[in-house]
């Protein structure tokens, strides 16, 4: 009997994401919103977060599509004003923030390498696991496992608060939804 | 049903979802600053932010659906409690912090297995916004049940304020399971939720939970209800006095 090997899979939503970047003819604004970053977390753009969606054009007007992390996150107002004033600095100054809810964001969509740049910047990262199923967090400073919950939410909706038992230092867990 | 009839009834529907939101959400907002100790304040506050976004997103879509122009802010900021359609359990005063959790609980239990069922709605936006909040709610319900086990096998004191909670709850809770005409027809055509499908579920939920937190299950010796027909208990006016007032005083008044 072989044993399982666990492969990351990226979910169907998040490929077509992808693809549709690779596809854009707009590549210079999908760069000029990667220096968007998530107000809350900002180690992080929003492309990277994985809730841009898609951007394109109605006559001169630029349309951008976001899929909201959190029902309540207080955030989004600002990062629709941050991608419009990305947009003007491009040279776009008439453009308009559309949110789609459907499919949900999850946190399956932040890339790899997003992964790692919050733990670099001190999150515990939301690893593969889903809608709320316990998942090893390790301490983003020492990756010490041996941790306990504080709170099962952090400074925002979407982290809980941990601490780490080896080095005693407190962090935020990106939970995984 | 005519499709006029129909984008009416479902505008309703999710105002009444709304309101359910809006409601408990503000109720939560209103531990801030008095949780009993900071990551419990942010957690409760965190837990209204999700509802109050609940809420906005269902009021959004009714303002779509409706023949006046209107916004989210009409439906939150402009009716009076009679026009307030919320189940009773939600606008109930914060009581103690085991009042609140207790409540919080039965609420989280019911919320769960209520959105899991809307995300298959006929109507694509209700089962989008449910399949937002179900991710949500599944944290919301494990840190109450959470607190429902801490307090109730906990100390005496945490103990006989969770079981005076819960007996005090116990007969608002009949109404989260009552179909009414509106929701039947809803439900018929497959957008709306069959509540009353959901209480066997729920109960075995909640006493699993009772019995691993050594609390009774109250008797069921009353119960009341009226808020899908806009009769609230006293506290509703109170709670929105202090939600609408700028609005109110200073009417479409912006950030």
């Amino acid at each position: 009997m072989t044993t399982a090997t666990h492969i990351p899979l990226i979910p169907a939503e998040e490929q077509e994401r992808r693809q549709r970047r690779a596809d854009s003819p707009l590549q210079e604004l999908w760069q000029a919103l990667d220096a968007v970053k998530d107000p809350e977390i900002p180690a992080i753009s929003i492309w990277e977060l994985g809730i841009l969606q898609d951007i394109s054009m109605q006559g001169s007007k630029v349309l951008v599509t976001i899929t909201p992390t959190y029902s309540g996150c207080p955030a989004m107002g600002a990062i629709a004003e941050d991608v419009a004033v990305a947009l003007a600095a491009t040279g776009y100054p008439d453009s308009e923030v559309v949110l789609r809810l459907s499919p949900a964001w999850s946190t399956s969509w932040i890339t790899p390498e997003a992964q790692e740049q919050l733990r670099e910047y001190g999150i515990a990262p939301p690893g593969c696991g889903v809608g709320g199923e316990p998942v090893v967090v390790a301490c983003p400073r020492c990756g010490s496992e041996d941790v306990r919950t504080i709170s099962e939410f952090g400074s925002t909706a979407c982290k809980a608060l941990y601490q780490c038992a080896s080095c005693a230092e407190p962090f935020d867990h990106f939970k995984p939804i | 049903m005519s499709d006029a009839n129909n984008k009416q009834a479902v505008k309703d529907y999710a105002v009444r979802l709304g309101d359910d939101a809006l409601v408990i959400g503000h109720r939560l907002s209103e531990w801030c600053r008095n949780g009993p100790f900071l990551e419990e304040d942010l957690a409760l506050t965190n837990v209204a932010l999700d509802f109050i976004g609940r809420a906005r997103m269902f009021y959004s879509y009714a303002a779509e659906l409706s023949d006046e122009p209107c916004t989210e802010d009409t439906f939150a900021y402009t009716r009076d409690s009679r026009e307030f359609t919320n189940l009773l359990l939600h606008e109930l005063p914060q009581g103690d912090f085991a009042f609140s959790m207790a409540r919080q609980y039965l609420v989280d239990e019911y919320s769960l297995a209520f959105m899991e069922q809307l995300t298959s709605s006929a109507d694509s936006e209700l089962a989008a916004i449910a399949a937002k909040a179900v991710k949500e709610s599944r944290y919301h319900l494990r840190r109450s049940r959470d607190w429902v086990l801490r307090l109730g096998d906990g100390t005496q004191e945490s103990h006989s304020r969770m079981q005076k909670a819960l007996d005090d709850l116990w007969g608002y809770t009949p109404e989260l399971f009552e179909m009414d005409e509106l929701e039947q027809k809803l439900a018929d055509s497959g957008i709306a939720v069959d509540v009353a499908a959901l209480q066997d579920g729920w109960n075995t939920a909640v006493r699993s939970t009772f019995a691993e937190a050594t609390l009774e299950v109250p008797e069921s010796s009353w119960s009341v209800s009226g808020g899908r027909k806009g009769m609230h208990t006293e506290s509703h006016g109170h709670m929105l006095s202090d939600l609408q007032f700028v609005q109110r005083a200073y009417p479409g008044l912006q950030w």
